[in-house]
C-alpha cells in the first residue's frame, strides 16, 4: 500500500514529496456565465512507479478534468488551477508552459477516450507517432519511422511494416486504440494516464487492450492512472482506487478494501448498481436515487446528501457540513459523516447480502 | 416458440398470405423473424454500379413470445440494431419474413403499417439526440396521439402526464425542454413517448448504454416495472451482457450478421455452447479483484472481419481457438443441442451432443441446404 499512503506530512509546505507522482489540494475551476463550475474542488494523492490509480466516478465527477490537469492541457485563460502536481520532484501547476510541453508526451503520456477524434484524419499513422518522437528525441527520419514501427508491432498491429503508411481511417477501433497507446508510449513515459481507454471499444477487444495496457506497464515499469466509469475495468487493473463524486475524492482505499470493505454510501451505490455476471441473478438493481449535481449548483455539506439513504443518521451535518476525506482504516480514506462502526455494519449487514 | 423446428423448415411450411392479426395470448409468439437479412448495396463509379454488399444480417430466425424479453448482444457491427430497426420497418429487409401478431408485415406498405405503430414501438440509445430539441416534452409525449389522430379519454394533455408519472417524471414538467433534462430523465421522456400509445412490442436498442452506471440501475427497474404492468414484450438489444443477463428470459447471440447462439437466460449464461459466447463471456471485466487472474480468459485475436467479405463457411472461423478444416468449409446450422438451447457450431462446448450428431440432425431436417447452409459434411463433399 504505497500508492495512497497519507499525503499529511509533507502537504501544503510545498517541499518536493518522495512520491513519484503527488497531487495536493488540486482545484480547477472555470468561470462561467452561469457562475464557477468546480470541476476539481480539492484533490490529493499520491502515486509511485508500476502502481495502477483507478479513478471512478459518474460523468461530471471531475475525473477526466484532473488528468488533462496533470498534463497541463487546460487552457489557462478560461480555468483557474490551483494546488500543487509534482511528477518526480518538478512541481507543475507553477511551471511555465513549455517546460510542460517538454514533460508532456516524454515523461507523461495520455491515451484518450475516442481513438477516431484523438487522431488527426490528414496523416498517417506513422507520420504522427514519428512526429511525436522526434518531437522529444534528436533522430533521423529513418531512425523514428523504425522506432514506429517497432511500437506499432509491440502493441499488436499485424505487419506495422505496411500498416504505418495507412491512415487512422483505415484501422479499426482497436487498432486505433492501439496506435494510440503505440503513440503515447512511443518516448517510455513514466507516467501515462488512460482516460476511459475501453469505453468505445468491444468487449473482446475491451480484453485485449487491458491485457495490453498491463503488460506494457510490466515491461516499462510505468505508473498509470486508469480512469473509468466501470468497476470492472479497475477491479482487473488498477492496485488502488480513487472514487470522485462532484469534484472531491469520496473513498480512496486499495482495490481490495474498495470493493471488500468499501466505506461511503456512494460506493455502496455504485456497486449496488452493476448487473454482475458472477453472482446469480438478483431481481432487481439497487440503483442510486436521483441524478449527478451540477457543479455550478453543488449540494451543500456532503456533495452526496441528496441521494444518500442515510442522510437523516447524522443529526443533520450532512447538509451543513463537508466531511473530510480522513484515514479511516490504514490506507483506506473516506469522507462520511456517518460513525465508522456504524458505516461497518450497514455494509456488512445490508449491502453485501444484497450485492 | 417451435423450437424442434430448423429455421429452414419454416421457410418451407409458412407459405400462407398474410392472415389478419388476431389476439395473441401468453406465451405465444407474438413476433416471429425468420431467415431475415438485410443487404446494403456497395456501389461506385459514375452508373452507381453495384460492385458489392455489406451483409449486415444475413438470414437470422427467432421469435418471441408475448410477455418475455429476448436479449439481443453482439459486438458492434454484428447486425444487431439492423435487426430492430427491420423489424420496426425502419429498414426494408433484403429478404426474409416477419411476422407480427400473426400477421405479415414484411412488406406491408406504410399506410398499412401506420395503424400497426401503435402496437410495435422503439426506444433508441441516445437521449440527446432522438429528441427533438425544440419541442416541449409535452409535445414530444403527445406527438403518438396526434400522429394517429387519437382522442384521450380526457384530452391527450392528462394522458401524457400520467404516462410522465408512469416512468418516474413531474408531470408539471409538461411544458420543459429537454436540455433542462439530464441523461436520465431523457431516456425517461423517450419511453414515455414509446408508452404513450400502449403498445405491445417494443424494441430497445442500447436503452441504457448512453447513461451513468447509477441512472442505468434506475432506467432498468423502470424497464421491468412497466413490462409487469403494461404486459409489454421486449426485444432488448445491448452489447452488455451483464445488462442483458439482467433484463432478459431469453439471450440471442449474433456475429457478423448471424445468430450463432439462442438460448434461456440461465443456460446461456451458465452452459454456453458456441465458442463466441464463451470468449464473450470471459472478456467481461469482472468487479472482483479476488477474482483478477482465477478466472480462465479466452484471448481472441484480432478484430471481427468486415461484413462486406465475410469468412466463408462458419463466420467465427477465423478467431476461433477450435476451428478445424471442417469449418472452413461447411457452414454450421444452428440447431437445438439441449431443450430450448440452439447453437451454430461444428465443436459446441458444454454439451453431451457432439458435433457430428448436430449436423446430422441438420442434414435430416427437410430444407436445410435451402437457408444456404450446406447441411453436412456429404452434402459439401458432393458440392465440390
Amino acid at each position: 500500500m504505497t500508492g495512497t499512503a497519507p499525503a499529511a506530512d509533507t502537504a501544503g509546505t510545498g517541499e518536493a514529496p518522495t512520491a513519484f507522482l503527488e497531487v495536493r489540494d488540486l482545484k480547477i475551476h472555470f468561470p462561467t456565465d452561469d457562475g464557477l463550475v468546480k470541476s476539481v474542488d480539492g484533490l490529493s494523492f499520491q502515486l509511485e512507479r508500476g502502481r495502477t490509480l483507478g479513478i471512478v466516478g459518474e460523468s461530471g465527477s471531475g475525473k477526466s478534468v484532473t488528468s488533462l490537469g496533470i498534463l497541463g492541457l487546460h487552457n489557462k485563460r478560461n480555468a483557474n488551477v490551483s494546488g500543487e502536481i509534482w511528477l518526480d520532484g518538478k512541481e507543475l501547476v507553477g511551471a511555465s508552459q513549455s517546460e510542460v510541453r517538454r514533460l508532456r508526451g516524454r515523461d507523461m503520456a495520455m491515451i484518450f477516450q475516442d481513438p477516431l477524434s484523438s487522431m488527426h484524419p490528414f496523416y498517417t499513422v506513422g507520420q504522427q507517432i514519428i512526429e511525436a518522437y522526434r518531437v522529444h528525441n534528436d533522430v533521423s527520419k529513418q531512425v523514428a519511422r523504425k522506432h514506429a514501427i517497432d511500437m506499432l508491432g509491440k502493441v499488436g498491429i499485424p505487419r506495422p511494416d505496411q500498416r504505418v503508411d495507412d491512415y487512422p481511417h483505415q484501422f479499426s477501433g482497436g487498432m486505433r486504440q492501439r496506435a494510440m497507446i503505440a503513440m503515447a508510449l512511443s518516448c517510455d513515459p513514466e507516467l501515462l494516464i488512460a482516460d476511459e481507454p475501453t469505453t468505445a471499444l468491444d468487449v473482446t477487444v475491451q480484453a485485449q487492450i487491458l491485457d495490453l495496457i498491463r503488460d506494457l506497464q510490466q515491461e516499462f515499469n510505468s505508473a498509470v492512472i486508469m480512469i473509468t466509469h466501470d468497476l470492472g475495468v479497475v477491479a482487473e487493473l488498477a492496485d488502488d482506487i480513487l472514487v470522485m463524486y462532484a469534484g472531491r475524492a469520496v473513498e480512496q482505499a486499495s482495490v481490495d478494501a474498495t470493493f471488500h470493505r468499501p466505506l461511503h454510501p456512494y460506493t455502496w451505490g455504485l456497486l449496488g448498481s452493476m448487473p454482475r455476471l458472477d453472482r446469480d441473478r438478483s431481481e432487481r438493481l439497487l440503483p442510486i436515487t436521483g441524478s449527478p449535481p451540477s457543479l455550478i449548483n453543488v449540494p451543500s455539506g456532503c456533495a452526496f446528501h441528496p441521494r444518500c439513504p442515510y442522510r437523516d443518521l447524522n443529526e443533520g451535518k450532512s447538509e451543513t457540513k463537508r466531511p473530510e476525506l480522513v484515514e479511516v482504516e490504514p490506507g483506506h480514506k473516506a469522507a462520511c459523516h456517518l460513525p465508522l462502526g456504524r458505516r461497518r455494519e450497514i455494509w456488512t449487514d445490508e449491502i453485501r447480502p444484497k450485492l | 416458440m417451435s423450437t424442434s423446428k430448423t429455421p429452414a423448415e419454416k421457410v418451407s411450411v409458412d407459405k400462407a398470405p398474410a392472415g389478419e392479426p388476431r389476439p395473441i395470448r401468453e406465451g405465444e409468439n407474438l413476433l416471429e423473424v425468420e431467415n431475415l437479412g438485410k443487404h446494403f448495396p456497395v456501389t461506385a463509379g459514375l452508373l452507381r454500379r453495384q460492385v458489392a454488399a455489406v451483409k449486415a444480417v444475413d438470414g437470422v430466425s427467432f421469435s418471441v413470445r408475448k410477455g418475455e424479453t429476448l436479449g439481443l448482444v453482439g459486438e458492434s457491427g454484428c447486425g444487431k440494431s439492423t435487426t430492430g430497426r427491420m423489424i420496426m420497418r425502419l429498414l426494408d429487409p433484403s429478404f426474409g419474413k416477419i411476422t407480427f401478431e400473426g400477421q405479415d408485415i414484411t412488406k406491408m406498405s406504410q399506410r398499412r403499417l401506420r395503424p400497426l405503430r401503435r402496437d410495435l414501438q422503439m426506444i433508441f440509445q441516445d437521449p440527446y439526440s432522438s429528441l427533438n430539441p425544440r419541442k416541449t416534452v409535452g409535445a414530444i409525449v403527445g406527438a403518438p396521439f396526434r400522429l394517429q389522430n387519437l382522442e384521450a379519454e380526457q384530452g391527450v394533455k392528462k394522458a401524457v402526464q400520467e404516462i410522465l408519472e408512469l416512468v418516474g417524471l413531474n408531470p408539471e414538467h409538461y411544458n420543459r425542454y429537454p436540455h433542462e433534462f439530464s441523461g436520465g430523465q431523457r431516456q425517461r421522456i423517450g419511453i414515455a413517448r414509446t408508452l404513450a400509445l400502449k403498445p405491445k412490442l417494443i424494441i430497445a436498442d442500447e436503452p441504457v448504454s448512453a447513461l451513468d452506471v447509477s441512472v442505468q440501475a434506475q432506467v432498468v427497474n423502470l424497464l421491468e416495472d412497466l413490462q409487469d404492468e403494461l404486459d409489454l414484450t421486449y426485444v432488448v438489444i445491448a452489447h452488455d451482457l451483464s445488462v442483458v443477463r439482467h433484463i432478459s428470459d431469453r439471450v440471442a447471440v449474433m456475429y457478423l450478421g448471424k445468430i450463432v447462439e439462442l438460448a434461456d437466460r440461465t443456460d446461456l449464461y451458465e452452459r454456453p455452447m458456441h465458442p463466441y459466447t464463451n470468449a464473450l463471456l470471459s472478456a467481461v471485466p469482472i468487479p472482483d479483484p479476488a477474482q483478477r487472474g482465477e478466472r480462465k480468459r479466452i484471448r481472441l485475436q484480432g478484430d471481427v472481419p468486415s461484413p462486406l467479405d465475410p469468412p466463408p463457411a462458419c463466420r467465427f472461423h477465423t478467431r476461433c481457438w477450435k476451428a478445424q478444416d471442417i469449418c472452413k468449409q461447411v457452414e454450421p446450422p444452428l440447431v437445438e443441442l439441449s431443450p430450448g438451447h440452439q447453437a451454430a457450431c461444428h465443436f459446441p462446448e458444454n454439451t453431451t451432443v457432439s458435433a457430428t450428431d448436430a449436423v446430422a440432425k441438420a442434414a435430416v431436417a427437410p430444407g436445410a441446404a435451402a437457408a444456404g447452409d450446406a447441411g453436412s459434411a456429404s452434402a459439401a463433399d458432393s458440392a465440390e
